[in-house]
């Protein structure tokens, strides 16, 4: 997974051409402000290349009707392209069957389908789940209310000053009460990738199973979950420039098909009656009701995009993007950098002298310059740092070195507009 | 540039710099705490009211430059008003800061008409607005936290 570290090649820069990939997304090419739109709120959400707009319009004009269960024409191809986009999922995250592709809402609703099915089912009183000190909220809380419902404890993983699970610290915390680990893959606050291969030996050496969020990685890094073997892996399209309100749970064969529904409805049913009613089998079991059909055409229109580009030439170019801003921002005087991770991705988080980071986000949108400033529904990491909010610019495939100028200069005139 | 000194205008940056009466109250009779979970941005207010009228008024917390100001030029302002002459001026100054003051506002809320910029920036009404509101649930007595959400 260490694609963070290695330079551009020649060959990949050739690969990747910036002004072409910028010319995919419409969005990019106004100006907020009078200013040309500098994007990176990535972490947030992306935007979407004309591929995705297109086949999500596609889709309404042409095809749209409901699946699974239609006799008729438009029935037919809405249901064949949707489950195309299952072996599209399949192939992008390299799981070993489509029907261990779920599709949720997102990150969210992967994570609570797990807590709620898998953790209701094997997590009784006394038991532990393990997390660490750098989860999104959305791999919190799903866990405390499990936690709280079953009696059960959370057990926190601590990280160091750069960012960085402690891994002796998780090994300690990892015993015979762990009945899961969930894990960010990468940090959307700090950018910090965790060894996530490493992390699944250690908990599979005791039987523990491991959840992972994807959400910040997808974007960046190659995920071949029988690579990681991770038990399942949860991201959401819209932040690897799919539409929102669409997302992908990965979930082992085995552990999925031993799991109880998370919804009830149509579609998760093979029959009802109001004695019995037996469940549909894998994928259909989790995908209650009518999923948005639309949005899985459009995220698979954008994990084509992903892959016409090619992961790796996205992760080298943002990679060597990240680094030219890194080095950009923290020359400015009274900045210091949060999250300085040896094996990052994607994200540049900061504080600014005593200037808060809303001011700064204020001052760089008059110019044109979108980030995101906050605690960015991570305020653990936040309190672990001592800080109530940090600016946090977070990079994608369009971003260039002009940009992380345009930032640095940004950030030059927040300085003189507190001087 | 001039949109952004309309919102960061000195007198708002000085008072953000060194925040007037940012301290804790021993005497204080009425306290509330607000929280604005947007930006983290969290402020106490005390207020040691003697009958109908604010004796003495301090606060305390962290936040944007915005709202620390508004915070402080507030405790200045209020100290010595009436309950009712504080909510009416929290009224002015709520219709400043959203763009709906009348002609004639301004000159009613004195100082506090340096914020009129907020109104060009919605997203920074409730930093403008967190210490008003925080005011408001002290004189009210509310003993939980609000916010602003």
């Amino acid at each position: 997974m260490s694609i963070a570290a290695k330079p551009v090649s020649p060959a990949s820069k050739q690969r990747f051409d910036i002004e072409r990939v910028r010319a995919d997304f419409p969005i990019l090419q106004q100006k907020v402000r009078g200013k040309p739109l500098v994007y990176l709120d990535n972490a947030a959400t992306s935007q979407k290349p004309r591929a995705v707009i297109e086949a999500i319009s596609r889709y309404y004009e042409g095809t749209n009707a409901n699946i699974h269960r239609g006799v008729h024409f438009l029935s037919e191809h809405a249901t064949e392209e949707y489950e195309a986009v299952r072996g599209i999922a399949q192939k992008f995250l390299n799981a070993a069957e489509s029907r261990e592709i779920i599709f949720v809402r997102g990150t969210t609703e992967g994570i609570n389908l797990v807590a709620q099915s898998y953790g209701r089912a094997h997590v009784q009183a006394g038991d532990e789940i393990l997390i660490t000190d750098m989860e999104h909220h959305s791999n919190i809380v799903p866990w405390q209310i499990l936690c709280d419902e079953r009696g059960a404890k959370l057990r926190v993983a601590p990280i160091n000053d750069a960012g960085e699970l402690i891994l002796d610290e998780f090994a300690n915390l990892l015993g015979p009460k762990t009945k899961l680990v969930a894990i960010t893959h990468v940090s959307n606050a700090l950018g910090t990738i965790n060894p996530i291969r490493r992390i699944v030996e250690m908990a599979h050496s005791r039987n523990v199973p491991v959840l992972v969020d994807g959400a910040q990685a997808v974007p960046h890094l190659k995920v071949d979950v029988q690579a990681l073997g991770c038990d399942f892996y949860a991201f959401s399209g819209h932040k690897v420039y799919g539409p929102t309100g669409i997302g992908v749970l990965y979930g082992k064969a085995a552990l999925l098909e031993a799991m109880p529904p998370y919804q009830g409805g149509g579609d998760m049913i093979a029959s009802v009656s109001f004695e019995k009613t037996i469940y549909n089998k894998l994928p259909y079991k989790f995908e209650a009701g009518t999923p948005d059909i639309a949005g899985v055409i459009g995220l698979g229109a954008a994990l084509e995009y992903v892959n016409g580009l090619g992961i790796e030439n996205i992760g080298a170019y943002e990679n060597d993007v990240l680094a030219y801003a890194t080095a950009a921002v923290s020359a400015i005087p009274g900045v210091r950098l949060i999250g300085t991770a040896k094996e990052k991705a994607g994200v540049l988080s900061f504080v600014l002298d005593n200037i808060h980071p809303h001011d700064i986000g204020t001052i760089l949108d008059q110019e044109g310059i979108a980030i995101r400033t906050g605690h960015h529904c991570s305020q653990p990491v936040m309190k672990r740092f001592g800080i109530a909010a940090t600016a946090r610019a977070s990079f994608a495939l369009y971003n260039t070195k002009e940009e992380a100028d345009a930032l640095a200069r940004g950030i030059e005139k927040v300085r003189e507009v507190f001087a | 540039m001039s949109d952004l000194r309309d919102l960061y205008q000195d007198v708002i940056l000085e008072h953000s710099k060194a925040p007037r009466n940012y301290r804790e109250l021993a005497a204080a009779n009425h306290k509330a705490e607000g929280y604005n979970p947007l930006c983290g941005d969290r402020f106490t207010v005390y207020v040691d009211m003697e009958g109908d009228s604010i004796r003495d008024i301090s606060f305390q917390g962290s936040g944007c430059a915005i709202s620390k100001a508004s915070a402080s030029m507030m405790t200045q302002i209020v100290k010595g008003k009436t309950k009712a002459e504080a909510e009416q001026l929290f009224d002015r100054f709520h219709k400043l800061v959203t763009g709906h003051a009348p002609a004639n506002g301004e000159a009613e809320l004195g100082k506090l008409a340096v914020f009129s910029g907020v109104s060009e920036f919605p997203v920074r009404v409730k930093c403008a607005t967190l210490a008003w509101h925080t005011l408001h649930a002290a004189l009210e007595g509310k003993q939980e936290a609000i916010s602003t959400e």
